[in-house]
C-alpha cells in the first residue's frame, strides 16, 4: 500500500511539471506584446518596460521558464497587476468560498443522484426510470450559466424566495470567523443563541448549489443506475437471494457497496471539476471565490492572476484526483490487499 | 439460461451488412430518432437561415427594444437592441453548428494522428506522447480551454481551436488502443512483411476497428464543444459583439432578467436542444454500435 | 389430485420435493421462449437427483423456479406446482418463501469466481445466513461460519474467515460456497448448479466427494445440476434428463446408463446403441446439429429434428410418458429398445 502511494506520488512530479510548463507558456506565447496587452494602448514606453521587467518578459525565453518553475515551486505566484497583491494571498482569501460551494453541490448531487440512481435501477424501465434518465440528460445537456439565470429568474426575481447572489445578507454585518460562512452560521448560533446568520448563509448558497450540482447530479445518477443494474445482475446477488437474505439487505447492503465503488471515483472527480467548473456559477451568483476571480481577472487583463488561479485550482484538481484513487483503493478490498 | 436469455436480447449477433444493421437499429431506437430528428431541425434551420428567418439578425430597430414574444410580428420578441430574437436563434444555429463540427473535426485530426503514431511507432514516441496527453488530462476541460484561449487570444476561432486540442486526448486514447490491439494481428504482419506502404496500411486497416467508439464520441463531443463554445463566449473568451452566438446572447442581457425572461430564456433553450439532440443520438448509437459501453 | 391426496402421496414415497406440470417462459421482446414446458419432478428425502442436458435445457430455471428466484419480468410462471414437504412453494408468501431460502432450500452457484460478494470476508457472508435465518449476533455467527468452514474442510477456517474471496482458490471458494449453503440447522435440499464446472478436474472430484459426505452426514437431498454424465455417474442415485424445456427421460442411475430408452440420452452417453434402422453404423458420440430455437419450437418432439430415430409422428406431437420398469420413465415415439426387446 505504502508502495502503491509513493509511486503514485512519483508519477504525479511529471504531471505537475506538465502543468506548470503549459501554464507557463499562457504568457510567454501570448501573441503580441503581453505587456502591451495587459496596460493597454494608453500605456507609455516606460511603463511596458518597468512592467516586462517585472515579469521577467525581457529576459530570454529559457530564463524566464526556470526561473517561473523556481518561483513556483517556492509557493510564489507573483502579483496581481490589478490589486498589486500577492495572488497567493489573495487565492487563500477565496478559497473557502470556492469550497464551501464545491462541497455542498458535491453533498447535493451525490445523495440525489444515487437516490435516483438505486430507484431507477430498482425500478428499470418504470416512470421512475424514465424520468430519472430523461432528466439527467438534460441535466448534462444544459448550459451551466443559463440555469444559474433561469434559477435566480424563478426563485430570487419571481417568488422572491432566495437571494440573487453573494454569501450572506449584508445588513448582518457579519464578520467571518472560518470564512466558511455555514460553519460560522452554526457558530455564532451557539454564541450568540441567534439563527439568523446561518439561514441568511444557507439561503445565500442554495441556488448556487443547485446550478452547480446539476451535472454532477446527472452524472451520478446515471452512473449509480448502471452500475446498479450491473451489480444486481451479479451472481453473488444471486446468491444472497438464494440464501433468503431480505430484499433490502440485498440492494442496500450487497449491491450499493459494490456499485458504489466506481460511483465514489465520479463523485470525486466531479468535486475537482467543481472546483474548476464554478467560473461560471460563482460569477453569476456574485460569489467571492476563485472562480469569480479568475473571471474578473481575465476582463481586466490581469495574466498573472489568471494564471496563478489556473494552476492553483489544477493543482488542487491533480492532488484531489490522486486523493480519490488513493481513496478507492482503501475502500475496495480487491486492491487493498494486493 | 436466464443469462442467455437476457444476454441475446442484449447484443444481437454481428451479421453481415454492420452497416445497414445499425441504421436499421437506430431507426427502431426512439431516443436516438429524437436526436437526430432534433440535429436534423437545427442542421436544415442553419443551411437555410436566410430564408427562414424573418429578419436580418443584426439589425438594430431601437424603438422596438425587448418586445414581448408574440408581439408586433416578434415571433420570439427582440432583445435589448431591437432585434429579432428568432432570428438570431436561426443564425446562431450556424454557428453552433459550425463550432460543434469544426471543433471536433480539430481534434480528430489531432487525436488520429497522435493515436496512430504513439501506437504503431510505440516506444519513446509512445511514451511522450502519452505524457502530454496526461497532463492535458490533469487540466480540468473548461480551464484547459481557458488557457488555450488565452494563449491564443479571445476569438470564435480560437475558441475552436481551444476546444478541439481540449477534446483530443479521448480520440487519441480510443485510437492508441486500437492499434496496440490491431498491431499484432496477423493480417497486419502480413500486409506489412507484402512491404504494404506504413501510413497507407494505417489508414486503411487500423483506423475502420477504431471507427465505432470514434463515432460515438464524436457525436457526443458536438454537443460538449456547443455547450463549451457558448460558455467561453459567456465569459467574453469566444464570439465577439454583435454575433448571434447563443451563450454570447445570454451574456449581453442577463442584465434584463427582471424585466424581459425570453432574452435569456430562449437562447439557452435553444442551446439546451441543440446539445441534448447530439446526446441523444450520441447515446443512441453507443447502444447500438459499442454494446459494451453500455450504460 | 386433491391436496389430501397430493399429500397422502408425498408420505407414501418419502417426497421431499414435487414438481407437477411446471411451465416457466421468459416475455422477450422477439418473444415468448417457453423455457420449461410441462415438467413433473420428485426428489425423496436424503436422495442426490441429477438434471441433465445441455446448456439452456431449463435445468437451471427448473433450479431458480424452485427456490422462486427467477426474475420476473421478463419471466413468468405459466403453470404448475412445486411442493416442498407437502407445501406448495409457489403460492406461499414472499416472507415465508424468503425463510425457507438459505435454511431449508439452498442453492450453490457455477462460477466460485463470481458467486461470492467481492467486498465482504468469507466469514461474514457465511455470517449472514446464520444473522437472517437464525437472529444470531455477529460474532456468534461468525464463529459459526468458521465452524463450517472447517467442516468443508478448509484448512485454517478462522483465518479464512477473515479472508475475502479473490484471496481464495476457485476450489476454496466453492467449498466457501457450499459451506455457506449448510449454514442452517437441518437443511433439507441442497440444488447445486453446475458445482464443478468451473473447477480444474482434481478439485471437481474433491468437490464431489465433499458433497457426498456432506450429503450423508447432514442427511439432506441433493438436486445437482449438470451437463457432465461423469459427474453424474459418481454422485447421483436418480437422473432426470432435459431437453428444450422437457423432461425425456427419468430413471434411476443404474437403469440410464445401462438402458437408455430415449434417442437423446443415448446421445449423452455417447454410447452407438442406436436405432433398429442404422444399429450397425458405428457411429461415435456427438449429436448432429443443434438446440432448437425455443422461441419457435412447435408442438412435436422437440428433439426430432436432430434424432436418427425420426418418425412422422415425432413432428406432430410430444409423445406421453412410457414406462420402461417401476421407476423408470421416458417420452419417446420411437424409442431405443429395451434389454428384453427381441433384435
Amino acid at each position: 500500500m505504502l508502495k502503491f502511494i509513493l509511486k503514485r506520488l512519483v508519477l504525479l512530479i511529471p504531471t505537475l511539471l506538465g502543468v506548470i510548463t503549459l501554464v507557463f507558456f499562457m504568457i510567454a506565447l501570448a501573441p503580441g506584446d503581453p505587456a502591451r496587452v495587459m496596460l493597454g494602448e494608453r500605456a507609455n514606453a516606460e511603463q511596458l518596460a518597468q512592467l516586462r521587467s517585472e515579469l521577467g518578459l525581457d529576459q530570454p525565453l529559457s530564463k524566464q521558464y526556470l526561473l517561473y518553475i523556481g518561483r513556483v515551486l517556492r509557493g510564489d505566484l507573483g502579483k496581481s497587476i490589478v490589486t498589486q497583491q500577492k495572488i497567493t494571498d489573495e487565492l487563500s482569501a477565496r478559497l473557502p468560498a470556492t469550497i464551501e460551494l464545491a462541497i455542498t453541490a458535491t453533498i447535493f448531487a451525490s445523495i440525489l443522484g444515487i437516490v435516483l440512481g438505486v430507484a431507477a435501477a430498482r425500478r428499470r424501465n418504470s416512470w421512475v426510470d424514465y424520468s430519472t434518465m430523461t432528466g439527467s440528460l438534460v441535466g448534462v445537456s444544459m448550459p451551466v450559466f443559463w440555469l444559474a439565470l433561469v434559477l435566480i429568474m424563478i426563485f430570487s426575481v419571481g417568488l422572491d424566495l432566495l437571494p440573487t447572489g453573494g454569501r450572506m445578507d449584508v445588513r448582518l454585518y457579519f464578520k467571518p470567523i472560518t470564512n466558511y460562512y455555514l460553519i460560522d452560521g452554526i457558530i455564532m448560533w451557539f454564541r450568540e443563541g441567534n439563527s439568523d446568520y446561518f439561514v441568511s448563509a444557507l439561503k445565500h448558497i442554495i441556488l448556487p448549489t443547485v446550478a452547480l450540482g446539476t451535472i454532477p447530479l446527472a452524472i451520478i445518477a446515471r452512473t449509480t443506475r448502471s452500475n446498479m443494474l450491473d451489480v444486481l445482475n451479479q451472481d453473488y446477488v444471486k446468491t444472497a437471494r438464494a440464501a433468503g437474505v431480505p430484499e433490502g439487505k440485498v440492494v442496500f447492503r450487497y449491491a450499493l457497496r459494490n456499485a458504489l465503488l466506481p460511483v465514489i471515483t465520479v463523485i470525486g472527480i466531479q468535486f475537482g471539476m467543481l472546483l474548476s467548473g464554478a467560473i461560471l456559477t460563482e460569477t453569476i451568483f456574485a460569489w467571492p471565490g476563485i472562480g469569480k476571480w479568475i473571471y474578473h481577472s481575465i476582463g481586466a487583463r490581469d495574466f498573472p492572476a489568471v494564471q496563478g488561479g489556473i494552476l492553483f485550482i489544477s493543482f488542487f484538481f491533480v492532488v484531489i484526483n490522486l486523493v480519490v484513487d488513493l481513496l478507492y483503493s482503501v475502500i475496495n478490498p480487491r486492491i487493498r490487499l494486493k | 439460461m436466464i443469462d442467455e436469455i437476457i444476454e441475446e436480447e442484449i447484443s444481437p449477433p454481428a451479421e453481415p451488412g454492420f452497416w445497414k444493421e445499425s441504421w436499421y437499429q437506430l431507426t427502431r431506437n426512439r431516443a436516438a430518432m429524437a436526436g437526430l430528428v432534433i440535429i436534423a431541425v437545427f442542421a436544415l434551420m442553419a443551411i437555410f437561415a436566410p430564408l427562414v428567418a424573418p429578419k436580418d439578425p443584426l439589425i438594430q430597430t431601437i424603438s422596438a427594444r425587448l418586445t414581448a414574444p408574440f408581439t408586433d410580428g416578434y415571433i420570439l420578441g427582440t432583445d435589448d437592441l431591437g432585434r429579432d430574437l428568432l432570428s438570431r436563434i436561426i443564425y446562431g444555429g450556424r454557428i453552433s453548428l459550425i463550432i460543434g463540427v469544426v471543433s471536433v473535426g480539430i481534434s480528430l485530426v489531432l487525436g488520429v494522428v497522435l493515436g496512430i503514431t504513439a501506437g504503431y511507432f510505440g516506444g519513446w514516441v509512445d511514451r511522450v506522447i502519452m505524457r502530454i496527453i496526461d497532463i492535458m488530462l490533469a487540466f480540468p476541460y473548461i480551464l484547459l480551454t481557458i488557457v488555450i484561449v488565452a494563449i491564443l487570444g479571445p476569438s470564435l476561432m480560437n475558441a475552436m481551436v481551444a476546444i478541439g486540442i481540449s477534446q483530443m486526448p479521448r480520440y487519441a486514447r480510443v485510437i492508441r488502443a486500437s492499434v496496440l490491439a490491431e498491431r499484432e494481428q496477423d493480417y497486419v504482419l502480413a500486409e506489412r512483411s507484402l512491404g504494404t506502404n506504413n501510413l497507407e496500411l494505417m489508414f486503411r486497416t487500423i483506423l475502420p476497428n477504431a471507427l465505432s467508439t470514434t463515432i460515438v464520441q464524436a457525436t457526443l463531443g458536438v454537443g460538449e464543444a456547443i455547450l463549451s463554445s457558448a460558455g467561453l463566449s459567456f465569459l467574453g473568451l469566444g464570439a465577439q459583439p454583435p454575433t448571434p452566438e447563443w451563450g454570447l446572447m445570454i451574456a449581453s442581457s442577463k442584465q434584463f432578467i427582471t424585466s424581459a425572461w425570453w432574452v435569456v430564456t430562449l437562447p439557452g433553450i435553444a442551446i439546451l436542444l441543440a446539445v441534448l439532440g447530439f446526446n441523444l443520438l450520441g447515446d443512441g448509437l453507443r447502444d447500438i454500435l459499442d454494446p459494451r459501453l453500455r450504460d | 389430485m386433491t391436496d389430501t391426496a397430493t399429500a397422502a402421496a408425498a408420505t407414501r414415497t418419502g417426497e421431499l420435493l414435487g414438481i407437477d406440470n411446471l411451465s416457466v417462459s421468459f416475455h422477450t421482446r422477439r418473444g415468448v421462449v417457453k423455457a420449461v414446458r410441462n415438467l413433473n419432478l420428485n426428489i425423496r428425502e436424503g436422495e442426490t437427483l441429477a438434471l441433465v442436458g445441455e446448456s439452456g435445457c431449463g435445468k437451471s430455471v427448473t433450479a431458480h423456479a424452485i427456490t422462486r428466484l427467477v426474475p420476473m419480468p421478463p419471466g413468468v410462471i405459466e403453470s404448475g406446482i412445486i411442493r416442498f414437504r407437502g407445501t406448495d412453494l409457489l403460492s406461499l408468501p414472499e416472507k415465508e418463501m424468503r425463510a425457507l431460502r438459505g435454511s431449508k432450500i439452498s442453492m450453490i452457484f457455477q462460477e466460485p469466481m463470481t458467486s461470492l460478494n467481492p467486498v465482504f470476508t468469507v466469514g461474514a457472508q457465511i455470517a449472514e445466513v446464520f444473522i437472517t435465518h437464525e437472529k444470531l449476533g455477529k460474532k456468534e455467527a461468525f464463529a459459526r461460519a468458521a465452524e463450517l468452514l472447517n467442516l468443508v474442510k478448509i484448512p485454517d477456517p478462522v483465518k479464512r474467515a477473515k479472508s475475502y474471496p479473490h484471496q481464495l482458490s476457485g476450489g476454496m471458494r466453492q467449498r466457501a460456497m457450499i459451506a455457506m449453503a449448510l449454514a442452517s440447522p437441518e437443511p433439507g435440499l441442497m440444488i447445486a448448479d453446475e458445482p464443478t464446472t468451473a473447477l480444474d478436474v482434481t478439485i471437481q472430484a474433491q468437490i464431489l466427494q465433499l458433497l457426498s459426505e456432506l450429503k450423508e452426514r447432514v442427511g439432506m437431498a441433493l438436486l445437482l445440476i449438470t451437463h457432465d454424465m461423469g459427474v453424474v455417474a459418481e454422485t447421483a442415485d436418480r437422473v432426470a434428463v432435459m431437453y428444450a424445456g422437457r423432461k425425456v427421460e427419468d430413471a434411476p442411475v443404474v437403469d440410464l446408463f445401462a438402458n437408455p430408452r430415449h434417442p437423446y440420452t443415448a446421445g449423452l452417453l455417447g454410447c452407438q446403441c442406436s436405432a433398429p434402422s442404422n444399429r450397425n453404423a458405428a457411429r461415435l458420440t456427438s449429436i448432429n446439429g443443434s438446440v432448437p430455437d425455443l422461441l419457435t419450437l412447435g408442438e412435436g418432439c422437440p428433439f426430432a429434428n436432430r434424432c436418427d430415430n425420426v418418425k412422422d409422428e415425432c413432428m406432430e406431437s410430444f409423445p406421453d410418458i412410457s414406462k420402461a420398469g417401476e421407476e423408470h420413465e421416458f417420452r419417446c415415439h420411437n424409442p431405443i429398445p429395451g434389454p428384453g426387446a427381441s433384435i
